[in-house]
């Protein structure tokens, strides 16, 4: 048996072979120690799926969006502009990012700056590979018939429409998927978009985090899904702020197939 | 027969006209204090958000009792006034129920649809009363509504029962007349919801019924056009401007934030990237981000007089639901607050923007704006497809630009970026780090 490889970009290119999809890892994805497992994930079902991929490695660095959200233009537009010549550089055509915000900057805003690409979630992408058979799912596994509700992120739902990919992964699971209250359009946010998860929230009553998990909590689900690595930190604090760490697990959507492929 | 009615009526009509037409000059000009902003692409899709939203009432119906009963409200506005179309010619003319002869039993049937709608009219508006005063449904009661915003939210509710009600007097009088043989009175089939209140009239005489059915008759077109001039200076106005507002939605998606061009040209000549546009004349750099309402687009202002304060952006808001300063439609009012307050001092030849007064500052706080998480909620929220989340990111820019004002914690985020390229303090060598654990796993 082989292993499972990561190439990157400048490897593929000095064999003169270009992937089909570059796989953006993102900031979280790369340094996060909880997201990092996601990454991990992804990137084993790519391998074992057999799509041709890469990433940029060392290369990569942030897209800038919550530099831009907290206002910072110029900061901004400098990693964007950066970033959009390496991966122009490398003619990149399709990206695939398990990060709503890489996924929401890249495919709205990097157009402005003159990087054009097809731009999709990860979420969509393993919808993707379960509808066309790609991803042979065991049925559940350790999910089987389990409670799950799915945490809609801002940037993936209301900023880009995509209500559907994630909760049609989650049911291929073969899991009973609740929903809250407050779900898709009305989707409560974890409290960490417009670069919240850099600063400590603003005086208030509650924190956002603890009021969305008391939510996902009340569902009676034995895990929240989430797609991306904010609303994951976010969640899994709520959830310990709440004391229930040992009952109800966070996992993003890429590490519940992992984890039923067996992998 | 006497000209005075007429004359009177006249008179009444023109100054009315005058009064709104000085409004609408003043309220054009103060919604073009903002910057230009060419929003004319897709025409088709425009026409079709303003046909859905704003004619269909779509995103009102998330709610499902306030739709219903503002739908009442918003199809005896529309079907009424076709009414006043008649009262404005009767006025003219001298004459009275002009229409009655021409259209002969549809006239009844008309009347009828009318009075039913008035009747809706003036039940939705209870409810809505009782809402706001007595069960004080909870968006109602933030602090932004205190004061004024209350009141004026009270006023059109009872400025509209008092008209439907003089519909109704109007109408039971006018037939009591009729049937009496009186002149001028036309005596129509049954006007079904009027007829109940013929019991109040009954017994009084000819003159006493000709007075109220006349009173009535004027204290509604009177009140219509005063109310019409009302409106301007009221929350109201969104029952115009809804559709306007609509057909300027933005139609990007909502995660989008919109590009500075001027900072790209900047950015493009620190590193060294020849620009598209660079070979242009320098386009007039003003600040970057708001600070004031001439900052904003024009179109930001429009939103701002198209609110009619009813707070479901706050209610779905994650800030301010866990009782941050932050509300979405504070930002809404607080920008035509200020709209109103520079239009106004321009008009009095005072010093209008220069006053030593901003939007950001003495209206709307950094706290406020440091505190949205840029969710979208409240765009998603608003039946009139405002966007506050522009504004607040707006005036974002203009902290971090020109002020470098923006929280300290996100200052170091900005420095962990420009050293490290991520907003974490992470050696930019260690980014690929996280796939070594992988490539020495064996494949299963």
């Amino acid at each position: 048996m082989s292993s499972y490889t990561v190439p990157t970009m400048a490897e593929m290119a000095s064999k003169g072979e270009s992937p089909e999809v570059l796989f953006w890892v993102g900031c979280a994805g790369s340094f996060d120690e909880r997201y990092k497992a996601v990454t991990q994930a992804f990137v084993k079902i790519l391998n074992k799926v057999g799509v041709s991929f890469a990433v940029l490695g060392p290369e990569e660095t942030c897209t800038g969006d919550p530099a831009r959200r907290a206002g910072n233009e110029f900061l901004f537009q400098m990693q964007a502009v950066a970033n959009i010549q390496v991966m122009n550089g490398y003619e990149v055509k399709k990206v695939v990012t398990a990060c709503p915000h890489c996924f929401n900057t890249i495919k709205n805003e990097y157009p402005a700056l003159g990087g054009n690409y097809e731009v999709i979630h990860h979420s969509q992408f393993l919808q993707q590979l379960i509808n066309e058979g790609k991803v042979a799912l065991q049925g559940g596994g350790e999910f089987k018939g389990k409670k799950i509700t799915f945490h809609d992120s801002c940037y993936l739902g209301r900023a880009n429409n995509v209500y559907e990919a994630p909760r049609e992964v989650i049911k291929a699971l073969d899991v009973e998927l609740v929903e809250m209250k407050r779900c898709r359009t009305k989707g409560l946010c974890c409290g960490a978009g417009g670069a919240q998860m850099f600063k400590e929230p603003e005086p208030g009553k509650k924190d956002i985090n603890v009021e969305r998990t008391e939510e996902a909590l009340s569902t009676g689900a034995s895990a929240i899904a989430v797609g991306c690595p904010f609303c994951l930190t976010m969640m899994t604090d709520g959830v310990k702020n709440k004391e229930k760490e040992n009952e109800v697990k966070v996992y993003d959507l890429a590490e519940m197939i992992a984890k039923d492929m067996g992998i | 027969m006497s000209f005075l009615p007429q004359l009177v009526f006249l008179i009444i009509l023109g100054a009315a006209s005058y009064i709104l037409t000085k409004r609408v000059i003043f309220l054009k000009r103060n919604i073009l204090l903002g910057k230009a902003e060419t929003r004319n692409d897709q025409p088709d899709n425009r026409w079709k958000t303003m046909l859905l939203v704003a004619f269909g009432q779509k995103k009102m119906f998330k709610r499902l009792i306030p739709a219903v009963l503002h739908l009442f409200i918003y199809v005896g506005f529309v079907v009424i006034n076709l009414e006043v179309l008649e009262f404005v010619l009767d006025g003219l003319f001298g004459s009275h129920r002009l229409f009655a002869p021409i259209l002969g039993s549809a006239y009844t049937l008309a009347m009828n649809v009318f009075e039913f709608l008035a009747v809706a009219v003036l039940l939705a508006c209870l409810v809505f009363l009782i809402r706001r005063n007595i069960l004080k449904v909870e968006r109602f009661q933030k602090p932004e509504m205190k004061g004024w915003p209350a009141m004026d939210g009270n006023l059109i509710l009872v400025i509209e029962c008092i008209l439907m009600a003089a519909i109704l007097t109007m109408n039971a009088t006018d037939q009591i007349l009729a049937a009496r043989g009186i002149e001028h009175y036309t005596l129509l089939g049954t006007l079904a919801f009027s007829a109940p209140l013929h019991g109040i009239f009954d017994g009084m005489s000819d003159g006493t019924l000709i007075f109220i059915e006349r009173f009535a008759w004027w204290f509604h077109i009177i009140g219509i056009l005063a109310f019409a001039i009302y409106v301007t200076y009221s929350k109201h106005l969104h029952i115009f401007l809804a559709f306007p507002n609509t057909w300027y939605t933005n139609l990007k998606p909502k995660g989008e934030m919109a590009n500075m061009p001027e900072v790209t040209n900047e950015v493009n000549m620190m590193l060294g990237i020849p620009s598209e546009t660079s070979t242009d004349p320098p386009a007039e750099i003003g600040r970057f981000g708001a600070k004031d309402i001439n900052d904003l687009s024009w179109v930001n202002v429009l939103n701002a007089y198209s609110c009619t304060e009813c707070g479901r952006c706050t209610a779905e808001c994650p800030a301010n639901l866990t009782g941050k300063q932050l509300s979405p439609r504070k930002i809404m009012m607080d920008v035509r607050d200020r709209a109103e307050e520079v239009g106004k001092s321009m008009d009095a030849g005072g010093p209008g923007l220069e006053d030593g007064k901003s939007l950001l500052g003495d209206y709307i706080s950094k706290e406020e704006i440091n505190a949205c998480t840029s969710c979208n909620a409240c765009v998603e929220a608003c039946p009139v497809n405002i966007d506050p989340l522009s504004i607040i990111l707006q005036m974002r820019r203009y902290v971090a630009m020109e002020e470098s004002g923006s929280p300290a914690q996100w200052n170091a985020m900005f420095q962990n970026m420009e050293t490290s390229f991520s907003p974490w303090k992470f050696s930019p060598q260690d980014r690929f780090n996280w796939a070594e654990s992988v490539k020495e796993e064996e494949m299963k």
